[in-house]
This record gives C-alpha cells, sequence and structure tokens, in this order.
C-alpha cells in the first residue's frame, strides 16, 4: 500500500512528524485491514478531488447553519463547524470494550448519583470519602432526599475516551450533567455520507440513528404520574452559549420546544410554558443549564437562566429534569480512584473501562505522592471552573508557579487531583492537503433505555489545534471528525441513503408558540422590512445621485439634497446629511457618508447594524429555518462582508450589493411565507413587516412630501417615493397622468388594491392582530385591538381633497401631516401592547432583599 | 422558662408583583435546651401554595408562593418555646482532652459521623486566609484544652473587634472582616467558624434570638429584640457548645435557638423572588417576651 507513490507522498509528511504511537499500523508495520479500504478510496480521489470535497464539507457545515460559539471571537456567535474527512475509527474489538465499560460506568454512575443523593451508605461504608462529595461545588444539598422514582436517574451519560501510545484505551472524563456533542455527531455523518460516501465503500460502518428515538424514549419513560402524552421542553441559556446550535438541532429532531428559563415558570408547584396561547403545563425538562443556574430561589442566586421555584417543582414530583439537578456531583476526577472499589461494592466487578492512574489529594499518602511527582503529573480540581477546564499542565510551569502550585494544594488538598501523564496516540487528519498527525479525544454518548443504557454507535471526535497539543477543546479551536464504529456483522452496514434520513419525530403539546420564540420572529419581520425599505430610498438615491440628475438637466441638485436629508431621517442616523455644520460638504461628496450608513458597523441605523439586529433575532429562532432559508441568510452575509470589506467604495459596487441584499431578503421572506413550520410563526413574521411597512412608508411621505418645493422639485420628489416604493409603474398605468399629490396619496395610503399601500398594510394588521389567541375572558376589546380600529377609522374617514390642502401660512401640507402624525402614534404603541399580553417572558425577576443579621 | 417570640417580616413593593416564591427557616427547631410548644406562621396575603419540610441540616423550613397581583408580603412567626440552660459539663475526659485531640478524633470519623465531620469543610462565605489562620492560633495554643481554646477565640474576638452596624453587607467576606475587624453579629460568628475551621474542628452557624433586656426601671418596647447569630463547636465529650462572641458569653437563657447550617446561607430567615422589578423595602421586627414572669429573675440572668 506504501510502495504506491501518490500514497508515499502522502504519508510521507505523517509518517515523518509523528512521534508516537499510529493507529494505522499494525505491529507488524503494515496499515492495519480497514485504513487498507478507506485510504484505497481515499487516494482513488486525487488531491484537487480531496479538496474540493472539503469544500463542498465546508459549505454543507454552513448551509445547515452548524456553528460553535467561542466567546470573544470577533466571528461571535458564528463560528462555522470544522470537519475531518478522515473518521476516526473504532475497530470492532475496541467497541465491544467501549460499549460494555460505558455501559458499566454509566450503571455506576447513577448508583453513585442515587446513593450521594439518597443513603450515602458509600460514605457511611469509608468507599467515598465524606470530603471528595461534600467539598465537591456540584453536591447540592437542597436536592438530597427528592425520592428516585425509576431505576436511572442519570437518563444521559457521556465519556470521554482517548487511546495511548501503546493502544490501549482509557476513559478520561465523565460527563454526567447535560452532555453536549450528539447533535454535532449526526451533523458530521451527515456531511460525510453526503459528501464523501464513496469512502464508505468496503466498510461496515454502523449507523448512528437509533439515539435520538432512544433519547426520545427515555425521557418519555420518565414522565411524572405515567402521563403518556408529557410535554417535553429544552432548557437553553439561550443564543450565545457555545453549542447553541445544538440546543436548536435537538429541538427540531426531537420536537421538543426550545426554551430559556424566562419562557418557563413556576405556578402551583407545576411547570409552566408561556405561549402566545397562555400557560402550558410542562412535564420534563431536557436541560442544557448547568444545575446551578437553574432555580435562583434555591440555588444561584444571581442566575438570570433559571426557573424560580422549580427546585420545589421538582420535589412535589410535578416534573422530571433530565439529568436531574445535581447531578453535576459526579463530574470529579476525585472520584477515579475509588470508581473500583464502589464497582466491587455494586456489581461485585472490576471496572472494565480503564481510567489513568489518580491521586486524591485529600488523603495524605497520596497528597504526598502529588506533591513529590508534581513535575511528572497532571494536576486537575475535583470540580470545573468557569472556563470549563480543570486540568493544569504542570510541566508548562515555571519554578515559582509550582511553588505557588503546592501551596495552593497544600492549603485544600482535598481540592486537588494528581494524574498519571499518558502519552496519547496520534490519529491523521487531514490539513491544508497533507495528512497530519493530531491527538484525539473521542465522546461517546449512552442513553438510559429503563433498564439499561444505549451506546450511540458512533460519537464526536475532536483533534487539538496543533501537532503534538495534548488540550483539546473546542474553545481553544481545532478540528472535529465523524466517528466510525466498524462492524463485521452483516445487515449492519453503512447505508447512505438511510444515514441521510432525518430522524422525523412529531412535536408533542400544542401548536403554541412559546412567547420567546414569537417575539423573535416578530423582530425578524421587523427588521427584514426595515433593511428592505431602507436599502429600496437609499437605492433610489444613490441611482440619482450617480447620474448627476442628468436627465433633468439644469444641474439642479435641489431634489437630489432635499432625498439625501430624507434618507437620514428615514433611516435614523442623525445627524448625518441634516448635519447644519457639514450639510454643505456633505450634500456636495455624498459617497462617504452614503457608504458610511450602509457599512458602519458601529452606527446606529446603519444597514450593517440592522443586519445584526436581523442576525441576532433569526438565531435566537434558528431551529425554524429550513434549509433553504439557511443558504438565503448565508448569500446574505457573503455578499455582505465581502462589499463592506471592499477596499474601492465604487458606487457600482455599492449599488450591487444593496440590490443583492434587497433581492435575498424578498427572498427570505417569500420563503417563509410557505415553509415556516407553524402558521403562527409566519403570523408574527408578518405583522412585523406589516408595522414597520407602515412606519417607514408614513416617515418617507413626511419628509419628501410636506414641505411645499417648486414644481420641478416636487416633481421629483415625488417620483423617487414612488420608485423607492416600486409603484412608479403603477402610478403610470392606473392614473395615467402626471404626478400630482392627491393622486399619490390615493395611492400610497388609500388603495386597497396596491399592496404597497398603507390601508394594504393595515388591514393585513387588523387581521393578525384580531386573531392572536385571546387569552382569559375579554369580551371587550383588548388594547392592540382598539388601536388597530382607531386607524382603521381614521383611513376610511380620510377625505383626500381635504388632506391635500396647502396650509399658505405654514407653506406645507399641514393637514396631512398631522394625519400621518396621528397614525404613528397609534401603530407605534401597538408593539407595546402585544409586547405586554403576549411577550410575557420579558418580565423580569428580582432577589428580595435578605436581612443582615445583627 | 417559657418565651413568646414574635418575628415579623414585611415586604412593601412600589408595584404590585404577580408572583412571588419563597423559602422561609423561621421556625425554632428543638433543641437539648429548647422545646417549641407552639409555633404558628401567618403570611399575608394568603399563599397559595404551602410547603413544610426539613431541610438538609433538620432545619424546619417552609416553601410558599403567592400567585395573585399584592402590594406586601407579611410573614409573622410567633412560636412559644420552653428554654431551660444547660451549662456545659466539663468532665474530667473533657478537662483533659486538648484541641489537638479533639481534632484528630474527628478526623478519625470522617465518614462516621458525616453529621458532625461535615462542619469542618470551609464555605465560600467561612474560608480562611492566612490572617484568619494565624489568628486563630492565638486562641488555638499548643496544647490547650478544647474548650478553653474556644472560649478564648469568642473572647479574643469580642476584645478585638468593634461591633459596628453598617460597616458589612450579608455579603460582605470574611477576610475584610478580619482586616478592618468591625462587624456585625454574622460577621463575627462567621469570622469565629473560620477560625476553628482553620484548625480542623467542627463548628456551625447558629441563627435565633436575643432577648434584650431594658435599662433598670425602664418598660420593655416592643420589636427592639432582634435576629442573632453565634457559633456552635463539637467537641469530643461534651457535645455541641454554644459561644456568642458578640457579647463574649456561653448562650443562656436570653438565646433562643431558630436553626443551624454550615454558614449564614444556609440559614438564612427568608428568601424570595419576586416577578417585578420595581423597587421594594424590607422591615424586620423581633420580639421575646417572658411569658411566664414568676420566674426567679436571679435564675434569668444566670
Amino acid at each position: 500500500m506504501l510502495s504506491n507513490p501518490t500514497n508515499q507522498q502522502l504519508f510521507a509528511h505523517y509518517l515523518n512528524s509523528n512521534y508516537s504511537y499510529d493507529e494505522l499500523l499494525d505491529a507488524a508495520g503494515n496499515l492495519r485491514e480497514h485504513w487498507k479500504v478507506f485510504f484505497q478510496s481515499f487516494t482513488q480521489m486525487g488531491a484537487d478531488e480531496m479538496d474540493n470535497r472539503c469544500k463542498d464539507i465546508a459549505r454543507l457545515l454552513k448551509e445547515n447553519g452548524v456553528t460553535y460559539n467561542i466567546y470573544g471571537d470577533p466571528q461571535g456567535l458564528k463560528r462555522p463547524w470544522k470537519l475531518d474527512p478522515i473518521p476516526y475509527v473504532i475497530s470492532k474489538q475496541e467497541w465491544h470494550t467501549i460499549e460494555s465499560g460505558l455501559q458499566q460506568r454509566a450503571e455506576l454512575l447513577n448508583l453513585v448519583l442515587q446513593d450521594v443523593y439518597g443513603p450515602q451508605n458509600l460514605i457511611k461504608q469509608g468507599i467515598l470519602p465524606m470530603e471528595l462529595v461534600y467539598n465537591h461545588s456540584g453536591f447540592l444539598r437542597q436536592c438530597v432526599g427528592i425520592p428516585t422514582l425509576h431505576k436511572h436517574s442519570l437518563t444521559l451519560y457521556a465519556g470521554d475516551i482517548a487511546r495511548s501510545c501503546d493502544g490501549k484505551i482509557w476513559l478520561v472524563n465523565d460527563r454526567t450533567q447535560a452532555p453536549s456533542g450528539s447533535g454535532y455527531a449526526f451533523e458530521n455523518r451527515t456531511a460525510m455520507a453526503r459528501t464523501l460516501p464513496e469512502l464508505f465503500t468496503g466498510l461496515k460502518v454502523r449507523r448512528l440513528t437509533t439515539y435520538f428515538s432512544s433519547l426520545k424514549e427515555a425521557l418519555l419513560q420518565q414522565a411524572p404520574f405515567g402521563n403518556t402524552e408529557p410535554r417535553i421542553v429544552i432548557l437553553t441559556p439561550g443564543p450565545s452559549n457555545e453549542t447553541y446550535f445544538e440546543h436548536s438541532y435537538l429541538s427540531s429532531v426531537l420536537g421538543f420546544s426550545l426554551v430559556q428559563g424566562n419562557d418557563l415558570m413556576v405556578k402551583d408547584c407545576q411547570v409552566w410554558l408561556k405561549t402566545l396561547g397562555g400557560l402550558e403545563k410542562v412535564d420534563i425538562i431536557l436541560r442544557r443549564v448547568d444545575d446551578v443556574y437553574c432555580d435562583p430561589l434555591e440555588l444561584k442566586e444571581d442566575s438570570q437562566l433559571g426557573i424560580p421555584g422549580l427546585l420545589q417543582a421538582v420535589r412535589s414530583g410535578n416534573v422530571t429534569v433530565a439529568n436531574p439537578l445535581g447531578s453535576s456531583v459526579l463530574e470529579n476526577p476525585g472520584l477515579i480512584p475509588f470508581l473500583n472499589a464502589a464497582s466491587q461494592y455494586y456489581f461485585n466487578q472490576q471496572l472494565i473501562m480503564p481510567t489513568v492512574a489518580s491521586w486524591w489529594c485529600g488523603q495524605a499518602k497520596e497528597s504526598q505522592y502529588v506533591l513529590n511527582n508534581l513535575a511528572s503529573l497532571v494536576v486537575r480540581k475535583i470540580q470545573r471552573n468557569a472556563s470549563g477546564t480543570s486540568s493544569i499542565n504542570t510541566s508548562a510551569l515555571s519554578k515559582v508557579q509550582i511553588a505557588n502550585l503546592k501551596k495552593e494544594i497544600l492549603a485544600q488538598p482535598h481540592l486537588f487531583v494528581g494524574q498519571e501523564k499518558i502519552d496519547f496516540a496520534s490519529t491523521p487528519s487531514f490539513i491544508d492537503g497533507k495528512i497530519e498527525p493530531r491527538n484525539a479525544l473521542f465522546r461517546s454518548f449512552l442513553v438510559s433505555n429503563g433498564d439499561s443504557y444505549t451506546v450511540m454507535t458512533g460519537g464526536l471526535t475532536r483533534t487539538s489545534a496543533f501537532s503534538g497539543q495534548s488540550v483539546i477543546s473546542n474553545q481553544l479551536g481545532g478540528l472535529s471528525k465523524d466517528t466510525w464504529i466498524i462492524s463485521a456483522e452483516p445487515g449492519r452496514t453503512l447505508n447512505v441513503r438511510k444515514e441521510l434520513a432525518v430522524p422525523y419525530m412529531a412535536t408533542n403539546g400544542t401548536n403554541m408558540l412559546p412567547s420567546h420564540t414569537a417575539e423573535n420572529f416578530f423582530w425578524v419581520g421587523r427588521y427584514v422590512e426595515r433593511i428592505l425599505g431602507n436599502a429600496r430610498l437609499q437605492r433610489t438615491i444613490m441611482q440619482m445621485v450617480a447620474d448627476g440628475n442628468k436627465p433633468n438637466a439644469d444641474g439642479d441638485l435641489r431634489a437630489e439634497n432635499y432625498l439625501l436629508q430624507a434618507l437620514t431621517q428615514c433611516t435614523f442616523t442623525y445627524p448625518g446629511f441634516t448635519d447644519t455644520e457639514k450639510q454643505a460638504e456633505l450634500l456636495q461628496q455624498p459617497w462617504p457618508e452614503l457608504h458610511d450608513i450602509l457599512f458602519n458597523d458601529n452606527r446606529s441605523g446603519s444597514l450593517s447594524s440592522n443586519l445584526a439586529w436581523f442576525y441576532k433575532a433569526v438565531y435566537a429562532v434558528r431551529d425554524h429555518w429550513s434549509t433553504d432559508t439557511w443558504r438565503v441568510l448565508r448569500n446574505i452575509e457573503d455578499a455582505w462582508s465581502e462589499a463592506a470589506n471592499a477596499t474601492s467604495t465604487r458606487h457600482l459596487t455599492m449599488l450591487h450589493c444593496v440590490d443583492e441584499i434587497i433581492t435575498y431578503l424578498v427572498a427570505f421572506v417569500g420563503l417563509n411565507r410557505e415553509n415556516i413550520s407553524r402558521e403562527q410563526g409566519w403570523a408574527m413574521i408578518d405583522m412585523g413587516r406589516k408595522i414597520e411597512q407602515s412606519l417607514l412608508l408614513i416617515n418617507l411621505l413626511k419628509s419628501t412630501l410636506i414641505a411645499v418645493h417648486d414644481e420641478q422639485v416636487e416633481y421629483e420628489l415625488q417620483e423617487a417615493v414612488l420608485a423607492s416604493n416600486d409603484c412608479l409603474v403603477n402610478y403610470r398605468y392606473k392614473y395615467r397622468a402626471h404626478l400630482q399629490l392627491p393622486l399619490i396619496v390615493e395611492l400610497m395610503l388609500f388603495d386597497a388594491n396596491n399592496p404597497r399601500s398603507l390601508i394594504y398594510q393595515i388591514q393585513r394588521l387588523k387581521n393578525y392582530l384580531l386573531q392572536l389567541p385571546l387569552l382569559g375572558s375579554t369580551t371587550e376589546y383588548t388594547a392592540h385591538q382598539s388601536l388597530i380600529n382607531q386607524i382603521d377609522a381614521l383611513l376610511k374617514q380620510a377625505n383626500i381633497s381635504e388632506l391635500c390642502i396647502l396650509d399658505a401660512q405654514l407653506g406645507c401640507y399641514q393637514a396631512l401631516d398631522t394625519f400621518l402624525q396621528e397614525i404613528i402614534n397609534l401603530l407605534c404603541a401597538i408593539p407595546n401592547a402585544i409586547s405586554t399580553l403576549y411577550f410575557v417572558h420579558s418580565q423580569t425577576q428580582k432577589q428580595l432583599f435578605t436581612a443582615q443579621i445583627d | 422558662m417559657q418565651y413568646t417570640v414574635q418575628h415579623t417580616t414585611l415586604y412593601t413593593y412600589d408595584q404590585p408583583v404577580g408572583l412571588c416564591h419563597n423559602v422561609a427557616k423561621l421556625l425554632p427547631r428543638n433543641t437539648a435546651e429548647q422545646i417549641v410548644i407552639e409555633c404558628d406562621v401567618q403570611i399575608l396575603p394568603q399563599p397559595a401554595m404551602l410547603h413544610a419540610y426539613e431541610d438538609f441540616f433538620g432545619n424546619q423550613t417552609r416553601y410558599f408562593a403567592i400567585q395573585q397581583p399584592h402590594k406586601s408580603l407579611q410573614v409573622t412567626v410567633t412560636s412559644i418555646i420552653e428554654k431551660k440552660v444547660l451549662p456545659p459539663i466539663l468532665s474530667p475526659a473533657a478537662l483533659a482532652m486538648s484541641w489537638e485531640e479533639a481534632q484528630a478524633q474527628v478526623a478519625v470519623q470522617m465518614n462516621q459521623e458525616v453529621a458532625i465531620a461535615q462542619y469542618v469543610l470551609p464555605t465560600p462565605a467561612t474560608q480562611a486566609n492566612s490572617e484568619i489562620a494565624q489568628f486563630a492560633r492565638m486562641a488555638f495554643t499548643p496544647g490547650k484544652n478544647a474548650y478553653q481554646a474556644c472560649k478564648d477565640l469568642m473572647e479574643l474576638i469580642f476584645t478585638q473587634c468593634t461591633f459596628q452596624p453598617g460597616f458589612s453587607t450579608i455579603s460582605t467576606p470574611v477576610w475584610l472582616v478580619m482586616k478592618e475587624r468591625k462587624g456585625v453579629c454574622q460577621d463575627f460568628a462567621h469570622l469565629a467558624i473560620a477560625c476553628i475551621r482553620s484548625v480542623g474542628l467542627p463548628v456551625r452557624y447558629v441563627s435565633g434570638y436575643i432577648e434584650t433586656l431594658p435599662p433598670k426601671g425602664k418598660p420593655k418596647l416592643v420589636g427592639v429584640d432582634a435576629s442573632h447569630a453565634w457559633f456552635s463547636v463539637y467537641l469530643p465529650h461534651m457535645g455541641w457548645v454554644d459561644f456568642d462572641p458578640t457579647n463574649n458569653q456561653v448562650p443562656g437563657y436570653q438565646h433562643l435557638t431558630v436553626g443551624w447550617g454550615r454558614d449564614y446561607f444556609d440559614v438564612a430567615p427568608l428568601k424570595g423572588v419576586i416577578q417585578n422589578s420595581g423597587p421594594h423595602q424590607l422591615t424586620v421586627s423581633v420580639d421575646v417576651r417572658r411569658t411566664n414572669l414568676y420566674h426567679p429573675v436571679a435564675a434569668m440572668e444566670q
């Protein structure tokens, strides 16, 4: 195999820079069987094709919206997920050990959890030291004594596994709180199966798909009072959490509502979801929020991510939380030296999965050993700190740092664990066209099936960012890999088409949107139209400026100047063209300001800043967008960042970019009109759109048509208003007349057949508002209904000729201005009215003072 | 001696509050020195939910929720307590025991006596730094009798620290109390606990009341008594022994216990979360009365 010249080239770099055990080669130095098959397919593809496929992978993951949020990263919430085309391969024999080892470990940890929060026999028998448990920040005394109703309290478990240089498999970490990564594992497999199906040829790779149905089954079994149709929600800390992508992924795959703490409330010791239609009872919470953050009443008091009273609801048996509150007590490397004895105690068995030799410093002898051998050990704290790491690599420390660490250990020995350093094996990674060695960590996922644990036949493998780096963290960069478990059994071969079938599960509960989701949809609608309206206006004006107003000869720039000022007014980018000091200069040279209004991220009202707000709302409800919608969203971002970063500020580049944004946003609206998963979602978006369209239109009319100018200027302004609303053709077709104010007012305000008219927006808006679910028994009109009725009445009673009377004294169309202002005032009150009634999650919570005792 | 204690907590809100959740640890528990004859909790407005349970430390706990709009919350606990005083018995064994021996005995029993040993472990509010540890060593000198060392620590805090309301809040860290040597009873209790845990003995925070006596010849005013806090050390051969560093006395008749924990935060009298962001005010009044006045005064002041 290696004699093949292409392969030699391919591997030369890898083998030269490799420094440790190699999972590619067997003892005799030959490629292992499954790798032989794999690289056959891999090399057949050729370097160029491989490069293309890698691009395909990146594109596919991007289009599917797979992201990982890095704190403090300029790319912020949208860091793309990186996938290596070479998978992590686990042989059948290895898998046998891993599967049975992890199952045994999950069973054991479940029993330890139940014991720690129950009779504490392990402590009484001297199997677990009291201080190890009681000093851990995850031991929540408030949760002691809550009865366990099922064989398994620990619904989910994940173990991090690595290979050492001698090829041995080690368990490195336990994840028992809210293990993340299963969604990424699925996206990785989907991307591989879709872009590189050839690589699976001849290999019996096991499928993943049963994992999510097992998870759903496991949760259903834990419903309180044996409720067979429980409402299940996924509790997320919110869109800025590092794995928010996965939370929304789980939500769409499992069909559970994705909620934040303030979407839920406790009343009558029950948990309720605040929806557009009122409160709905919640039976099971799959949590992705750390346990101490879950209840500000009894746990971490300043948490804004939890639900006050949740613990009491759990205690009352009215809701199940998975994993249960308090389960982070098991994420403690100090437990490692004691688990073998616990396994003997419960099962009379040794642990199958080996764990790294560890010494807990809470014991005198062990502590001495760690202090004496500090340089050759890895030191870990028994609990993770805020940034998620608990390891201290002593070889990277200076003498002073070592001395300080010793002091720290001596001061609080029970908080430290020393672990043997293991040389981890390298695994091949395809990086920039070369195969390079990297360290890898494989996370395996288990879910309870009531009686035992089901292991995902695959998992998430992550590799270090640099060769030789042993710390693996997504926060530090690095790649991920698909994980292939090779099966020898027939009938278990991966079928690419089957693998791609999304395991769809019906949504539970009613169709009512959580109020938080509803509000974000509403804002998506508002920002879409704000961006579209502003972009259209700016396009019209930029075209005019670019033409130098030539068609109208005379070099008369008055209309252009009025429009530039109207642009400032309509986009709220003051002072802009209305700046009295710089006005002359700006109007002379409008392009830099026009460029700034588009691209300055830090300027409120700029298109860039509105896009940022739009994306914020879009990401908050990311589980609701279709793949096509994602593609459009990506295109907007790409087009925008390309134009924003262009070195030239050429007019045509700007115009082209604005054109593109308009096209994409129109596509976005169109796609969602057809596609959005639930009716109410579209209603909320459209409601936001109608309010924004109405406001934009009125503002534009107010800033262009109210003041009196000479005939030529008025004509040009009127033409621009119609043009930026795509109504010029419509006007000419309908009236076949020269532009006149009364006709324009009729077309833009009162023509119910013109989809750009105010009355058209208002009627749509009215329909939506009347259709909002009635809360409680209201026979009277609610605030928003009465507001829209008033607007409707104003429009119906208006008399066009009276509105268009010129007030000679003031030199403006005062009646029209007053009329428009009245409507604005009413319109602006509608969002507040809706918010008070329907977006109830926005009610804030507050901790009461506690008395100081003196 | 029989006491009637009335403890009223009143929250008033500028804006109506639609929902509140609370946890109260206001009901006195039975101890070797006191029996709670009667205890009545009045919550206004009437809570929609009320659950009673014992917390991890055995304290009487009430969860309650008010689910209708309200502009004030008043919690009144009235308890009738029969109190007797059992002075610490210094048996020959107790007199012969140095604090080091006491510490060694506790250390051996860690896993068997979790209920006691858990109070050796520091908490964030009672974490000793080197200044605190050195301060503790001024009382815990080598070989000293364990009981005497605790008593000396109490006196040390009393003489070295100034009782100064307004200096600290409930979140003032113990190292700052040590540094400034100022605070109120809660701070002194935390400081003593940090000291005693630094020498490896189990110690708990006790929350309760102290009866104040009016100046001679003046009638006692209503509501002038106070919530109080002190500490309790576990010593082999003696059991739990209370010390009040604010008053430099081994608690007697005037101290009534409500509950205990590792520190204040385990036994905060009333906690709550409201659904509202407006301002609120808190008033607390405590009244401790002797209800069988025929008892000889001498006995009371012992």
